[in-house]
């Protein structure tokens, strides 16, 4: 029996011949919703329980890929021989990267930290293409945070900016941010203000008491003149209209009701971070935030994307002191967003061997970072067949997070939560094949122990 | 004549349940591939549901399908597509010190190449 298949979740509940898994976890999205109830016929899911539309993709197309557990150059291979491969092109490349990381449970982050470390590479995760501006910006302005539970039982004034949670994260609204009766919000919904700030009038605008629709690129503009009417500084009306594409009287009404609430949260997307600005748009909004403190309490939350990319952030901040683009070939870890990150590393022509774990940079990178992966050799490790396995020296097919094996991920909110595993797979798990490669990592570098 | 657009990608519903279902497979190729335009520019530039367009920005071209979008979700002069292969090949490589390329308000021109069958 596989150690994935031990891992599964302890004494389920049956019922004739399903099994009944309660309260397991989803890992599709940062909102890890962990009250999912899980039935399983022959060792597949029939149906998830109070999943969403995204939460019942992830458990129900779960099944076991028609595809070899290992593949070298395209051609079915041993473990044994993949194992080999793969550790032997991290040792011999001069400028080696790791990268992905968001859909692998912490404890297989962790390994992948190790062998950045032993090799002098470069560790990134899918947070530089996701919040990792984000990440600048709080070690710029710091996070004045709470967890969703707070946001729960105190949000009276919940705000969505640059972030579309009706699709990215159906349950926000319902499980966290809008719906749920708190502690000091008996009435729930009615309790709450909510406002959306987009430059599209997306489905979750439908939700939003407020939506301001600002100009495309003016996130910057917009969140400088909430910041400017925090401090009673007066505005040209025609100026900030001209900026921001919204009336002065709406960004003033705005602020009064910011001001005038008990407990206000921002939960911000990547229509910030991957928009013009980037990082200086997330610094805005968090010093906004840190702003509001002054009248009343105000925190922030970026609406994270993947199952495990804030474990990610996590446990890569813990092992080096920094949370993604860490670079090792000194000896010890340095952090330079736009030179050690994988977009940069690889449309710079500078990585000459990878290993890319959850992602699928083939797909989501740019056309110059595509072409210069294509010409390394590089590891890939998916559950699924994708284009950055297609085009690997080395492919892995590896168990899914939470369906198939256990661990540990963090919510969006930094919360740690354990996983539950359903199934079994025939394929080693992330952190199986992580551990594999490490240990034949240290052996050719001449590490014992 | 191309017109000047920007293009908002971003995530989907039926994007984020193709992935689990395959990226090979047809759901998740339809999604990436249809180009959400506002009613008002389809009728201002003669764009019917299934023409082809194409999108070349600083860094790249593509061609996609549109679609309408719906009600008043995109005002006119904005263009939204899912996430995905073909949006990431309008980005260029160039992360401005970031580590994350200019993956959404990019500009694009956009082109009808192919009128709907009538």
């Amino acid at each position: 029996m596989s150690a994935s298949a031990t891992a599964l979740a302890e004494a389920p509940a049956t019922e004739g011949s399903l099994k009944v898994i309660q309260d397991a976890t989803c890992t599709f999205c940062g909102c890890v919703c962990d009250d999912i109830d899980l039935t399983v016929k022959d060792n597949h899911i029939i149906e998830a329980k109070r999943a969403c539309v995204l939460g019942k993709a992830w458990f129900l197309n779960h099944k076991t890929e028609d595809r070899p557990s290992c593949l070298i150059d395209g051609q079915p291979a041993s473990l044994e021989a993949g194992y080999d491969r793969a550790a032997r092109i991290l040792v011999e490349g001069k400028y080696p990267i790791i990268y992905g990381l968001s859909d692998s449970p912490c404890e297989a982050q962790r390994v992948a930290v190790s062998i950045a470390d032993w090799i002098n590479g470069t560790i990134d995760t899918t947070t530089s293409v996701c919040h990792g501006p984000s990440g600048m910006a709080f070690q710029g302005v710091g996070e004045v945070t709470c967890s969703l539970g707070e946001v729960i039982n105190r949000g009276d004034m919940i705000m969505f900016w640059g972030s579309n949670p009706a699709e990215s994260h159906p349950r926000h609204f319902t499980k966290y941010s809008l719906m749920p009766k708190g502690m000091f919000l008996p009435n729930g919904r009615k309790d709450r203000t909510c406002v959306i700030v987009d430059v599209r009038k997306t489905k979750s605008a439908k939700a939003a008491d407020i939506f301001v629709q600002i100009k495309p690129r003016a996130d910057f503009e917009g969140l400088w003149a909430l910041r400017a009417l925090s401090k009673g500084i007066d505005l040209d009306p025609v100026q900030v209209k001209r900026d921001t594409g919204v009336e002065l009287a709406v960004w003033q009404d705005l602020m009064h009701r910011m001001k005038a609430c008990k407990f206000g949260v921002i939960f911000f997307g990547m229509g910030l971070t991957m928009t013009r600005g980037k990082h200086a748009n997330s610094e805005a909004l968090l010093a906004l935030t840190r702003d509001m403190n002054a009248y009343t309490r105000f925190v922030a939350k970026p609406n994270r994307g993947h199952g495990n990319v804030t474990g990610a952030d996590n446990v890569v901040a813990w092992r080096t002191g920094y949370p993604f683009g860490v670079n090792h070939s000194r000896g010890y870890p340095r952090f330079n967003p736009g030179e050690y990150t994988t977009s940069d590393t690889l449309a710079n022509g500078e990585a000459d061997s990878g290993m890319t774990i959850a992602c699928d940079p083939m797909a989501n990178f740019s056309e110059p970072a595509r072409r210069h992966l294509a010409s390394i050799p590089y590891i890939a490790l998916d559950t699924k067949e994708t284009p950055t396995t297609r085009a690997a020296a080395v492919a892995f097919t590896v168990a899914t997070y939470g369906i198939h094996t256990g661990g540990t991920v963090y919510r969006m909110d930094d919360v740690p939560i354990p996983l539950r595993p359903s199934c079994e797979s025939p394929n080693p798990s992330d952190l199986e094949v992580l551990t594999q490669i490490e240990r034949r990592v240290k052996a050719l570098i001449g590490i014992t122990g | 004549m191309p017109e000047t657009f920007i293009l908002i990608p971003g995530r989907t519903s039926d994007q984020g349940c193709g992935i689990s279902e395959g990226k090979f497979l047809e759901k998740y190729q339809r999604e990436i591939n249809s180009l959400q335009v506002a009613p008002g520019d389809m009728t201002r530039l003669g764009i019917v549901a299934g023409d082809r367009v194409r999108l070349t920005s600083e860094d790249g071209q593509v061609e996609v399908c549109v679609v309408p979008a719906k009600a008043d979700e995109l005002p006119v002069g904005m263009l939204f597509i899912a996430y995905g292969d073909i949006s990431s090949k309008l980005m260029g490589g160039d992360t401005h010190g970031s580590g994350m390329p200019t993956s959404k308000g990019i500009d694009v021109q956009m082109e009808l190449i192919r009128p709907a069958a009538v």
